[in-house]
């Protein structure tokens, strides 16, 4: 599989070079959030506001209010859960272009329960006026700021960083409120997210061989969620439908899915997999989305629950190969 | 340019600060009894602060919003191009104006009240306060008039505002952005990260005024959770600050005009000129260089001759201030919950929001304001 090496560095600078509005401004994560390059390339449209994310925040609204376009660059959790209450009345009640661009979202970071966003689109999703963007892949980070760009309001984007894979071709950018279908299908739907993605399609294809016929939809627009294609997928399902998501079941793509069955009716059985209630802890990738079961060899387990089939299916059968990278990246990451 | 003149209205301009602020007065007690209940200690502290704003301080356009507010349009969305913000009732934005944002909108009653005197808004528009679909709310929202932006959650206001100025700075615009503040807001932690975010970025174009009424809802700040010494701690961040009593409106105008503008014949070069131009200067003034001044400093020291790096540095931190090259100016005004209503220090230290008890609590201070209304005829 194709990685790309920090797309989202190179990506900032080469579309911000005609767009003067955009400003990046930082809470002491620059490098951390690769917009160091954007920093050494713009100095005089870079800002660094230090460790106040509340301040940040009002900044960026200020900034915002005057026609400029702020793209906040930290970690996600301290974009969405520390500054909850300046997000909701600076930024999101007026309807204001800030982008906030919210790195090592749920379990993709070592660096524990402080560090891991496992809420941060359950509260995102609470607000008003907010779009919620998620990358999966490299082709996702380099496409998600037109998209952010257009939007008319406040957006938080759910973005990586590092090693990121390409699981999507180049020129098939992130389109805005549709789903990517990777497959299609009539016994199970799978909605996947974010790196969650790429976890479920080491499984879909084994799954196939086993005679299971999966749906596979990738989400990258978590709100608004009112994509047809879900919904049309989702009814065709005859056992049932399976969220996958680098989040808490509470809140997320899971719960929005659920949202989507219950009001439209469609009567389908839905397991979310994703954080069950709890917080994490400091580990790398592999080792989380095994122990919270999100991973590959849960979504096999999810779905022979869901058909009432046994699946001899085992680890060592899955098809694409994890990233071998990430393992060192972990524990060297920039924190 | 717009024009700017205190003398927006026929009749403002020949009012005094005393008059205007002894008519907010009677005008918010008025209403406290009217609907029996008010945040009427702060129109006793805050009044001359606000009259010595607009009538001395603020360059203003004249009003551009209906002397009647309009109703509520619903709140701001991609999907509603209806709603609007109560800016408007300060005047036209423009590069040479100032701004005015408002902290602390539960003294929105105190700042319709301004208006009206100063002929920015109609007196009937009190009829619509506090009613359901009006804009003229209990608590100032972004559409109520005189606001600009949503600042009730406190502390939020400073933030944005520096926003504004920094935005301001970087088009290279001349008007200032003044903040007026309560002296509760200084214990939220957002207030001295706005203020350090200021004193770094070096937003000289940034005024607040802080009514130090000392009052707080569960009562006397000084019990609750002293901010003192303020002064020393918001020049400890970086401000120039002057302490001034908040109801002497000669000396208020003096803090507040203490920093000119270099002046407005000499506005600060934009960061931007129309494109992606970089202006030097601005960052290179010492002390509060930031690691991408150092940096910036550095390739202009690289790329200039040491002679014009030195004359970037010159002006000194002590002349600068308010549009100047450095400090965000804070006057903190002392001022009184009870001034000009005596009586009202019988509820102390219940100030925050005043209800009168029926019978003769209220009979007293309706007689009260029928002899302030006979004294000002």
């Amino acid at each position: 599989m194709e990685t790309v090496q920090s797309p989202h560095r190179a990506n900032l600078v080469r579309w911000a070079q005609a767009r003067p509005e955009v400003l990046v401004l930082t809470a002491d994560l620059t490098a951390s959030c690769e917009a160091d390059g954007f920093r050494d390339a713009y100095p005089e449209r870079y800002f660094a506001l230090g460790m106040a994310e509340q301040n940040l925040l009002g900044f960026a609204a200020g900034l915002a209010r005057e026609g400029f376009t702020p793209y906040l660059h930290t970690f996600a959790v301290f974009l969405t859960r520390r500054p909850f209450d300046q997000l909701a009345m600076s930024i999101a009640y007026p309807n204001l272009p800030v982008r906030l661009i919210g790195f090592l979202p749920g379990i993709t970071t070592a660096g524990g329960v402080t560090h891991q966003a496992i809420d941060d689109i359950g509260l995102l999703r609470l607000l008003p006026n907010m779009t919620i963007l998620e990358c999966g892949d490299a082709t996702e980070v380099e496409s998600v700021l037109d998209v952010a760009q257009a939007i008319n309001g406040p957006v938080y984007v759910r973005m990586l960083r590092g090693e990121v894979p390409r699981l999507f071709a180049a020129d098939k950018p992130l389109h805005f409120n549709q789903a990517r279908v990777l497959s299609t299908g009539t016994d199970v739907v799978v909605i996947s997210s974010g790196i969650c993605t790429e976890e479920a399609l080491r499984a879909t294809q084994v799954l196939r061989e086993h005679g299971i016929s999966i749906a596979h939809l990738h989400v990258s627009t978590l709100k608004p969620f009112t994509d047809p294609q879900l919904s049309t997928a989702i009814a065709a399902a005859r056992y049932g439908v399976i969220t996958l998501e680098n989040h808490s079941i509470i809140g997320g793509l899971g719960s929005a899915v659920a949202e989507v069955i219950a009001e439209q009716g469609l009567g389908k059985q839905l397991i979310r997999l994703g954080l069950r209630d709890t917080y994490a802890h400091g580990a790398s990738r592999q080792y989380l989305q095994r122990e919270y079961k999100l991973d590959a060899l849960a979504l096999v387990e999810a779905v022979a629950i869901l058909t009432k089939t046994a699946l001899n299916i085992t680890e060592d059968q899955f098809t694409a190969t994890r990233l071998e990278t990430q393992r060192p990246i972990e524990k060297t990451e920039d924190l | 340019m717009a024009q700017f003149s205190p003398s927006f209205h026929a009749t403002s301009a020949a009012l005094t600060v005393p008059q205007v602020a002894a008519a907010v007065r009677r005008r918010v007690l008025e209403h406290t009894l009217k609907h029996n209940g008010g945040y009427l200690s702060q129109a006793c502290s805050s009044a001359e602060i606000l009259a010595t704003l607009y009538l001395r301080v603020m360059r203003l356009g004249a009003s551009t919003a209906p002397a009647l507010p309009r109703r509520f349009a619903g709140v701001p969305a991609a999907n509603n191009p209806h709603a609007f913000t109560g800016a408007g009732y300060n005047g036209a934005k423009a590069p040479d104006l100032d701004r005015f944002i408002f902290s602390p909108v539960h003294y929105a009653l105190v700042l319709y009240s301004v208006l009206i005197e100063l002929g920015r808004l109609a007196p009937e528009a009190l009829d619509e306060f506090n009613r359901d679909g009006s804009t003229v709310e209990l608590i100032g929202a972004e559409h109520s008039p005189g606001h600009e932006v949503t600042a009730g959650s406190l502390a939020q206001a400073l933030s944005q505002a520096g926003g504004i100025a920094l935005a301001r700075r970087l088009r290279g615009e001349s008007g200032r952005v003044w903040v007026f503040m309560s002296d509760g807001e200084f214990q939220e932690g957002q207030t001295w990260e706005a203020l350090a975010a200021l004193a770094q970025h070096r937003l000289g174009n940034v005024g607040i005024v802080i009514d130090a009424n000392a009052q707080q809802c569960d009562g006397p700040m000084a019990q609750v959770m002293s901010i003192e010494p303020l002064a020393a701690r918001l020049r400890a961040f970086g401000a120039e600050v002057h302490e001034v009593d908040g109801h002497d409106p000669e000396a208020l105008e003096m803090a507040l005009k203490s920093t000119q503008l270099p002046d407005l014949k000499s506005p600060q070069p934009p960061f931007f000129k129309g494109g992606l131009d970089v202006l030097g200067g601005v960052e290179v003034a010492a002390p509060f260089t930031t690691t991408r001044d150092q940096s910036l400093a550095e390739k202009d020291a690289a790329q200039k001759p040491p002679l014009e790096k030195d004359a970037a540095q010159e002006p000194p931190l002590e002349k600068g201030g308010l549009g100047g090259f450095d400090r965000p100016l804070v006057v903190i005004a002392r001022t009184d919950p009870c001034h000009g209503l005596e009586r009202l220090r019988e509820r102390a230290p219940k100030l925050h929001y005043v209800r009168f008890k029926p019978g003769a609590e209220y009979d007293t201070y309706q007689r009260l304001l029928a002899e302030l209304t006979a004294e000002a005829n």
